[in-house]
């Protein structure tokens, strides 16, 4: 019969569509006038509180917005280079931990045992009093060779509180590939290391991808923590307009710049996860 | 001289004991089926074969090397056996291609180029020419489990282990699996495998091995295994395996 090989869809079906694109068009208009009246309700209560107008002219002052806008930029390229720099730092610095913490020969004792103290101290150690002890003790010991430039002690600071947030990221990936696959990398003869970086790590560093940007977002941010040690950076250069005015527009500013950098950054990182869980569903 | 030989093969997991003195021997180009129900030590009895598990108590030999000795070169050994086991076989992030020639590249030293070409060969003969750039998620079930087999031939081994490699496939698609392994019968290998299809193990394998409790219960030629069983426990094995029709 010529009729089951072409299909024309049944009043049955048409039904059920027409059915479902009301439904459609019902949801999407519903999510409409839900934002709409929940952004004038936000809106109209910020407005009419009774303390607005000071509020606006301290945080959102156009006047001083262009003023301090060219300083901040500056500064805020201090925080992109100091990022720059610590991001190859951290993800070596965590890659060789979390390898330093899988070796199993006797030989490699006490490196296995450093990484573990690493990791555990440097992550119970508040970043911002790392930033510190870094800034201030460092350059205190009067060693030769030791930088006294606060964004280079900054990046050391950084490096060491986040390699050992990352090299936890780098472990936990390695531990979550099965262990059938290193039993049948090791039964066609490959040795340990032959089998951690040909067959283990490469898939462990495509698991971690999201979560350790995740943490570059939150870096990004911790880079004003060096602020705290001299350096002239975005938050440090806000604070520097704010003080001689009594406006913290500045501070906006500073925020505006961190938002611009972090969002895209973010997104890429949905759009990663979205990707591998697309992978995954194949 | 015997290329696989157990003597007295202990092995426990937490007291529990899965192997209790096996003894075993397996001639050049013979092939051995070990049958017997989950959990009577099959697979723990290949596994310790190839280093994955340290025997209890014992003796292994390979080519007449006893490879249960603590000082032996445990990546060495490996390099002469070849096993597939049930499932989770290839490497997901490599290709077809690339799964067959890291061992022999890797460990055995050969070129790129020849471990190629080496590889599509072998690919080529057993019907999987044209899957040299696929990634094992591209594979059906019974395509991966011929390339992992294909895999373990890649370094010309010894000695093949086969875990269950049928288990986890879609019955039409153990047929070609089985094929595969036919063939390797044809070419000589010598081969230990534990299988759960009996009509399969009846016609591949010159010994088959019954094992029951972690003993080896009773061995002989599969005719008479399969037809004149002398073991009570065989007996009752085979005529549950024929009663939920696997056989």
């Amino acid at each position: 019969m010529a009729t089951t090989t072409t299909w024309v869809k049944s009043d049955r079906q048409l039904e059920r569509e027409r059915v479902r694109a009301r439904r459609a068009r019902r949801s999407a208009s519903t999510a409409t006038v839900s934002t709409v009246v929940f952004l004038v309700l936000v809106v109209w209560v910020v407005t009419n509180a009774p303390g607005w107008d000071r509020v606006q002219d301290t945080f959102f002052n156009p006047e001083q917005f262009i003023t301090a806008l060219p300083d901040v930029l500056d500064g805020f390229l201090v925080n992109v280079k100091i990022f720059l720099i610590a991001e190859p730092l951290i993800l070596v610095v965590g890659l060789l931990v979390a390898l330093a913490r899988g070796l199993t020969a006797p030989v490699f004792f006490p490196l296995r045992c450093l990484a573990i103290a690493y990791t555990d101290v440097f992550r119970g150690v508040p970043t911002i009093l790392l930033v510190y002890l870094v800034g201030f003790g460092l350059p205190a010991l009067r060693l030769q060779g030791i930088p006294s430039d606060e964004a280079t002690l900054g990046v050391i600071a950084l490096t060491l509180s986040y390699g050992a947030y990352v090299a936890e990221v780098f472990r936990s990936g390695i531990e979550s590939v099965h262990p059938s696959q290193v039993a049948a990398a090791r039964s066609l003869g490959l040795t340990q290391g032959k089998t951690m970086r040909f067959v283990v790590l490469p898939q462990a560093v495509r698991r971690v991808i999201p979560p350790l940007l995740n943490d570059f977002v939150s870096l990004q941010k911790d880079t004003a923590l060096v602020a705290t040690i001299g350096a002239i950076e975005a938050l440090r250069q806000a604070q520097i307009h704010a003080s001689s005015t009594f406006n913290y527009t500045p501070y906006l500013v500073a925020a505006l710049l961190f938002i611009l950098l972090t969002i895209p950054m973010a997104r890429f990182t949905d759009y990663l996860a979205a990707r591998s869980q697309r992978r995954r569903g194949r | 001289m015997s290329v696989l030989t157990l003597e007295g093969v202990w092995k426990s997991y937490h007291d529990h004991p899965v192997l209790r003195g096996i003894d075993l021997e397996v001639a050049p180009h013979e092939v051995v089926c070990l049958i017997g129900a989950s959990g009577s030590g099959k697979s723990t009895l290949l596994r310790t074969v190839n280093l994955l598990e340290t025997v209890d108590d014992g003796v292994i030999t390979l080519d007449g090397q006893e490879i249960t000795d603590p000082g032996v070169d445990v990546d060495g050994v490996r390099k002469r056996m070849g096993i597939v086991f049930q499932a989770f076989n290839l490497f997901p992030h490599m290709s077809v291609l690339d799964n067959i020639t890291l061992a022999p590249r890797q460990v055995h030293r050969v070129a790129r180029k020849q471990a190629e070409e080496q590889a599509r060969e072998l690919l080529a003969r057993f019907g999987l020419a044209e899957k040299a750039g696929a990634y094992p998620d591209q594979l059906s079930g019974g395509q991966q489990q011929r390339v992992a087999i294909i895999r373990a031939l890649a370094t010309q081994p010894r000695l093949m282990l086969l875990d269950e490699v049928t288990s986890a496939l879609d019955p039409e698609l153990v047929t070609e699996v089985l094929g595969i392994i036919r063939e390797l019968k044809g070419a000589g290998m010598t081969m230990v495998l534990t299988t759960h299809e009996m009509s399969f193990c009846r016609d591949i394998a010159d010994t088959v091995c019954f094992l029951d409790g972690g003993v080896l219960l009773e061995r002989g030629k599969p005719e008479q295994i399969f037809t004149d069983p002398q073991h009570p426990r065989t007996r009752d094995f085979l005529r549950s395996v024929i009663e939920s029709g696997r056989f």
